[in-house]
């Protein structure tokens, strides 16, 4: 088990060296001198030359590189140059409101894409299995920036059920929080909704032909058990494994979420950073979450191990 | 096949229809006979080819110009003059939504269309050749992988700047992965089947083994893939368009019609309401195409 987990880590290691070359290079795609947008409006061949040794740009590129990767092990991602606060600080501010909009929208998409995809699967070829069907594909097919602006229209503009935009933290007032956020993880939490549900019917499906089942059933289980106890427990593995990977997406999906409903998170963060062309919080933003995810493939990785004995026997 | 126009289709539809045991088996019958009865994949390609014709139509049809102002008609609502109403400048949203298709069907075919070609090659090496070379563009996979497809797109148009070439370029690159990762663990498959290695006995050079007897044999998970990636490709555009990444104004595109129409909500929903819709509908018939053929192509399945 321990020389399983160890040999994921060491797999997972080169991974994050390549996407850390990869993030860097990003920098060496801009036109023109990288230190004429360092510098902004500075145009003094002394205060040029200064910011040209503080950003190493005489080395040759790998000793940028590696001074540029030394500082990031150690927490240091450079720093704003809109704000001149540490990339590393603006991060971890912006994060914790992310996170937030993660697990609301994760939850919801738990809650309604499993059953969905096993009751789907159980009543396959039936009309309700058609329903959900189209019910997912249409919520893989609408742009969850689109659905955002309908239901501010909608929930907030008409019927003003929902406030439209804003953040509040759950430890300032807990259900205020809850009421601002909800639009955005039920826009976010949508498409991973249809995701699970499409993966839990197709994994169910495939665990509810196998020989045990049909020996659960020969005992005379009940249909309940048959489906819960026999089915879904087989079927879990993959869901899981899945819901890790949706991280991307989320990430992804944060983006635009936090941009129509105005949340200061993450998402706003690397728009904002993009629009102003502060290259070091983009880079940073890109190197945190590559590292992110990976560390969620491998926790996707070690969970699978747990989760299936044979593999844990071995 | 009286008037002689085209007696070959007819004469195979026929005896396909009359159920001779070898021609209803051949893989092209099959699959098109699948894929037929699959009546949402049908309804999908119809989604699809209708756009197709709208877009490629665009200049021929009676259509105001998509970038001409009329400040007597501000956010004005559909009407018999404007069947779509009317933007924040008084340009006529159904003609810029029929142009904003040619930009987005563009960046949907495009972006797939770069990652295919770099991504099918590298694929193709590095599982035909497997060892070191493997290694090295797998890696390389991986870590493209890691980060998020459409972070990965923004940072991108964010370095390059810009405008929709940009942003299909970064959208393909963002895409390659898949393509790599998907050709790789298919030729894995054949390459170790009778065929290849008969033709590897008989001292075929190795281009021609991978072009004649592997690649043919990938191609449908890749076209299926494709398909179903051209629909997240144009929610990417639209994403990038929205967050004003992609194409700039005035040029119209779904994307940044929305962009603008999220000011304008309560004064003028209509604003908001069609690229939203088009964009569902595209990306709809493209996902429902991808399932269809992916029904249609799996042998497993019947």
């Amino acid at each position: 088990m321990l020389i399983y987990m160890l040999r994921r880590v060491l797999i997972a290691l080169p991974t994050i060296v390549l996407i850390s070359i990869f993030v860097f290079a990003l920098q060496k795609l801009l036109p023109g001198d990288p230190l004429l947008v360092l510098a902004g409006e500075e145009r003094d061949p002394e205060v040029l030359e200064v910011l040209r040794e503080k950003y190493r740009l005489n080395d040759p590129i790998p000793m940028q590189y590696m001074a540029w990767i030394w500082n990031a092990v150690q927490g240091d991602l450079g720093t704003s140059l809109r704000t001149n606060q540490p990339v590393t600080e603006l991060i971890a501010e912006k994060l914790p409101v992310t996170l937030q909009l993660a697990i609301m929208s994760i939850s919801f998409a738990l809650l309604i894409g499993i059953p969905a995809g096993i009751v789907s699967a159980v009543y396959k070829g039936t009309p309700v299995d058609y329903a959900a069907n189209v019910v997912a594909l249409s919520g893989l097919s609408i742009p969850n920036f689109w659905l955002g602006i309908m239901l501010i229209l909608l929930v907030s503009v008409r019927w003003q059920l929902l406030p439209a935009s804003g953040y509040v933290s759950p430890g300032e007032d807990f259900w205020q929080s809850m009421r601002t956020m909800l639009m955005p993880a039920f826009v976010l939490g949508t498409a991973l909704a249809a995701t699970l549900m499409r993966h839990t019917r197709s994994s169910m499906l495939g665990v509810l032909s196998a020989d045990y089942v049909r020996t659960a059933r020969a005992k005379g289980l009940s249909e309940r058990t048959v489906v819960l106890k026999h089915g879904f427990r087989n079927a879990l593995t993959p869901i899981v494994t899945l819901t890790a990977l949706l991280f991307g997406e989320l990430v992804a999906g944060a983006v635009l979420t936090e941009q129509i409903f105005t949340i200061p998170g993450f998402g706003k963060l690397v728009v904002d950073a993009v629009f102003n062309r502060d290259y070091a919080v983009v880079q940073g933003i890109v190197l945190v979450t590559a590292v992110g995810f990976i560390l969620m493939n491998l926790i996707a990785d070690l969970l699978y191990f747990v989760l299936n004995p044979r593999l844990r026997e071995q | 096949m009286a008037d002689g126009s085209s007696p070959q289709p007819t004469l195979v539809r026929t005896l396909a229809q009359t159920a001779d045991p070898v021609l209803a088996a051949r893989p092209e019958n099959r699959v098109w006979k699948k894929f037929r009865g699959h009546s949402s994949a049908v309804l999908g390609g119809m989604i699809v080819v209708f756009f197709v014709l709208v877009a490629l139509a665009a200049p021929l049809l009676p259509i105001p110009d998509p970038a001409a102002t009329d400040w007597g008609a501000v956010r004005k609502a559909p009407s018999a003059d404007h069947w779509m109403g009317t933007d924040e400048i008084g340009r006529d949203v159904l003609s810029r939504m029929i142009w904003g298709a040619q930009a987005s069907l563009l960046a949907g075919v495009v972006s797939v269309g770069i990652a295919v070609l770099i991504g099918v090659p590298l694929g193709l090496v590095a599982g035909y050749f497997g060892g070191w070379t493997d290694a090295v563009i797998s890696r390389c996979t991986e870590a493209l992988l890691a980060a998020p497809f459409l972070i990965l797109a923004i940072a991108l148009a964010a370095f390059l700047g810009p405008s929709l070439t940009n942003a299909m370029i970064a959208i393909g690159i963002s895409a390659t992965p898949i393509f790599i990762r998907l050709t790789r663990g298919q030729v894995i498959n054949v390459a170790s089947e009778d065929y290849v290695d008969s033709a590897r006995a008989i001292g075929l050079p190795t281009h021609k083994i991978l072009g004649r007897y592997i690649l043919p044999n990938v191609l449908p998970p890749i076209l299926v893939q494709a398909t179903l990636t051209i629909a997240t490709a144009i929610i990417a555009e639209a994403s990038l368009s929205f967050l004003g990444l992609g194409q700039q104004p005035p040029a119209p595109s779904w994307g940044s019609m929305l962009n603008t129409a999220k000011n304008f909500l309560n004064q003028a929903p209509w604003m908001a309401l069609w690229p939203g819709i088009s964009i569902f509908l595209v990306v709809l018939g493209f996902n429902l195409l991808g399932d269809g053929l992916r029904d249609a192509l799996d042998p497993r399945e019947n």
